[in-house]
């Protein structure tokens, strides 16, 4: 389990964050990610596809992949890179929940709490993950910057119940006596 | 990753015989258990004697609307000199589904190759499987075996050999359960907003990049070898009721009960046999209290209406319900309903586009109300209330989004309406003050 690149790591802050507030400190100096080996990768994607746009979702990816959020300097870099305009670009970004838009902990913890894993104690699992990672509240960044733990709607696993993402990792049928073993393998 | 259960003798495991088999998953594996056959047959045969075979064999789309595949493929006019797409539909995010992911991780080139298949026979030389960006296993897998494919010239400028054009790629989503919607997975291909398009025109006349487009299921697309491989007659065989709804069906089980998971039965199974001998029936001690047999968007069922409930597409409507994506979610009596369908109403609220005023509103509104009833600040005319807005969700919108999060609400006020006025009268909810003393 590899955190996301970048900066990421040292950022401390909510992913709830007002737009752009969390970002733009260290954006200052953005270093453009559509480069050399990233950017052939986007010129083999656009091949696929007979318009520049619909490579977008991919760009992000590789956007998100690389610096482990998209901020608005990088719905710019994409938007240019397409031919399209920043504001059509945070459009897209916006509708889509797997972009953050703000930085967020090194582990990113996603916990399912639709309805059959609810049946089956998603909250208990939520409230061990919350406690055990230091983060208070979900959405919030635990204060050594390594968890941010979200809710999220099915994640497809529900047979499996509950299921959590960490980072590109799925981890099934977490319980709470589960939570510390789980997080431990990750400090 | 889970292991699946052995199969059960009473499944009929065609789609799901090599799932936990880790040795299915490389290209010489699939091809050592009799892969690839049927897409060298395929590329020997006029694409409209594929579509033949299919019509036949009466697969029915398993995403959830059934429409038969055969007559879907016959929309496609090859010749027409207009670039043709296939895509297939990976974004499983119904709740309570998870068959797609099982077939993916285990069997990954069982779909590439009925992907390839249903490319060749519609005329398409590109087809984009849309995998949910949160199914990273099955994206490694279909990646892994994607490679392989392409290396080994199964897929390319000259598939098999023969001179023949069959590129398929993987289209990654980014979180968006309306990008199972066919016209919304269409746009959120081409690099915009996954809204949901206005119909028509139908994805057979203009749909991805406005040229002639079939969506299909990973489930409708991984039965396709099979079909081709053993016959059309061979297919439609697989018939326990009635005979609109053939072949086998892999259902997913969750929720509160012994045994979750896939299982894969014919069609017209008797659901009473499938959740108590397959599924091990309700938790120690418990009893089922309502089962939503085809994923969150269908109507609730007793367990009386399940019980007599025989498993096609037919048989779940005949029973109040029905069987959309195959997902089987189960709740007991330790479950308060209100909580459950207020959680469900949260998710569509979750999802929706906001495009249709109807959904946008009508899916926050109906999920404040139930919170509300669920905490005990309910009154008698909220449920009306709740009818209304359902009424006014259903049907009238550009996609079937806000009538699933309707239909769930319907059928619990009509099947659990005490459960709902417990809420309100003792402006609590009854099971949480039981399980707190």
């Amino acid at each position: 389990m590899t955190p996301p690149g970048g900066e990421t790591g040292s950022v401390h802050s909510p992913a709830h964050a007002p737009h752009g507030a969390a970002g733009h400190s260290n954006e200052e100096s953005y270093q453009p990610v559509l480069l050399g080996g990233v950017r052939d990768e986007l010129n083999r994607i656009l091949e696929r596809y007979p318009t520049k746009m619909a490579a977008l979702l991919p760009a992000l990816w590789l956007v998100q992949d690389a610096r482990g959020w998209v901020s608005e300097h990088s719905m710019a870099e994409v938007a240019q890179a397409l031919e399209l305009t920043p504001a059509y670009v945070k459009g897209v970004v916006t509708f889509y929940t797997m972009y953050h838009q703000h930085p967020v902990g090194r582990y990113f913890v996603q916990v399912c709490t639709t309805s059959p894993c609810m049946a089956c104690g998603a909250e208990d699992t939520v409230a061990a993950l919350l406690r055990h990672t230091g983060c208070g509240e979900l959405g919030s960044t635990s204060p050594d910057g390594k968890f941010t733990v979200i809710e999220v709607e099915c994640l497809g696993a529900c047979g499996f119940a509950t299921p959590i993402m960490i980072n590109e990792e799925f981890v099934e049928s977490v319980t709470p006596d589960k939570v510390s073993t789980i997080l431990a393998q990750l400090r | 990753m889970g292991f699946p259960h052995a199969i059960h003798a009473r499944e009929e495991a065609v789609l799901s015989r090599h799932f936990g088999d880790s040795n299915a998953l490389s290209l010489d594996g699939w091809k050592q258990r009799g892969g690839y056959k049927a897409l060298e047959m395929a590329l020997g045969m006029e694409p409209a004697a594929i579509v033949n075979v299919l019509k036949e064999s009466g697969l029915r789309g398993r995403g959830g609307a059934g429409f038969p595949t055969g007559l879907k493929w016959s929309f496609m006019k090859p010749g027409d000199g207009k670039p043709h797409y296939l895509c297939c539909n990976a974004d499983e995010s119904e709740p309570g589904t998870f068959k797609d992911r099982e077939i993916m991780r285990w069997t990954p080139h069982a779909l590439i190759e009925g992907c390839a298949i249903g490319s060749y026979a519609i005329g398409a030389e590109t087809c984009f499987i849309y995998i949910r960006g949160e199914f990273s296993e099955p994206l490694r897998a279909v990646g892994n075996a994607l490679g392989e494919a392409y290396d080994a010239g199964v897929l390319g400028a000259n598939a098999m050999g023969t001179g023949k054009t069959v590129n398929i790629y993987i289209h990654k989503g980014a979180g968006a359960y309306i990008c199972g919607e066919e016209t919304a997975l269409m746009n959120s291909i081409e690099g915009r907003r996954g809204n949901p398009r206005i119909k028509p025109p139908f994805p057979a006349v203009a749909g991805l990049f406005g040229q002639p487009t079939t969506i299909n299921n990973v489930e409708t697309l991984a039965a396709v070898p099979q079909i081709l491989v053993n016959g059309a007659e061979w297919y439609k065989k697989f018939c326990l009721s009635n005979p609109k709804s053939t072949g086998t069906k892999l259902f997913s089980v969750c929720g509160n009960i012994a045994k979750p998971g896939n299982y894969e039965v014919v069609l017209g199974f008797p659901f009473k046999d499938f959740l108590y001998e397959m599924c091990g029936g309700p938790l120690p001690g418990r009893k089922f209290k309502a089962i939503v047999p085809g994923g969150a968007s269908v109507p609730i069922q007793t367990p009386e209406e399940a019980e007599a409930t025989l498993m096609d597409y037919e048989g779940f409507v005949a029973q109040g319900s029905m069987l959309g994506s195959g997902g089987v979610i189960v709740f007991d009596d330790s479950q308060c309903m209100v909580k459950l369908i207020g959680r469900f109403a949260r998710f569509f609220a979750h999802e929706s586009c906001a495009q249709c005023t109807q959904c946008r509103e009508g899916t926050a509104w109906v999920t404040k109300i139930l919170e509300r009833i669920e905490a005990g600040g309910g009154t008698m005319q909220d449920l009306d209330t709740l009818l209304e807005l359902s009424e006014n969700m259903t049907g009238k919108t550009i996609c079937v989004l806000s009538d699933s999060c309707a239909a769930p609400i319907v059928s619990g006020i009509k099947k659990f309406r005490h459960e709902f006025e417990a809420h309100i009268t003792g402006k609590r909810c009854p099971l949480r003050s039981r399980s707190v003393a």
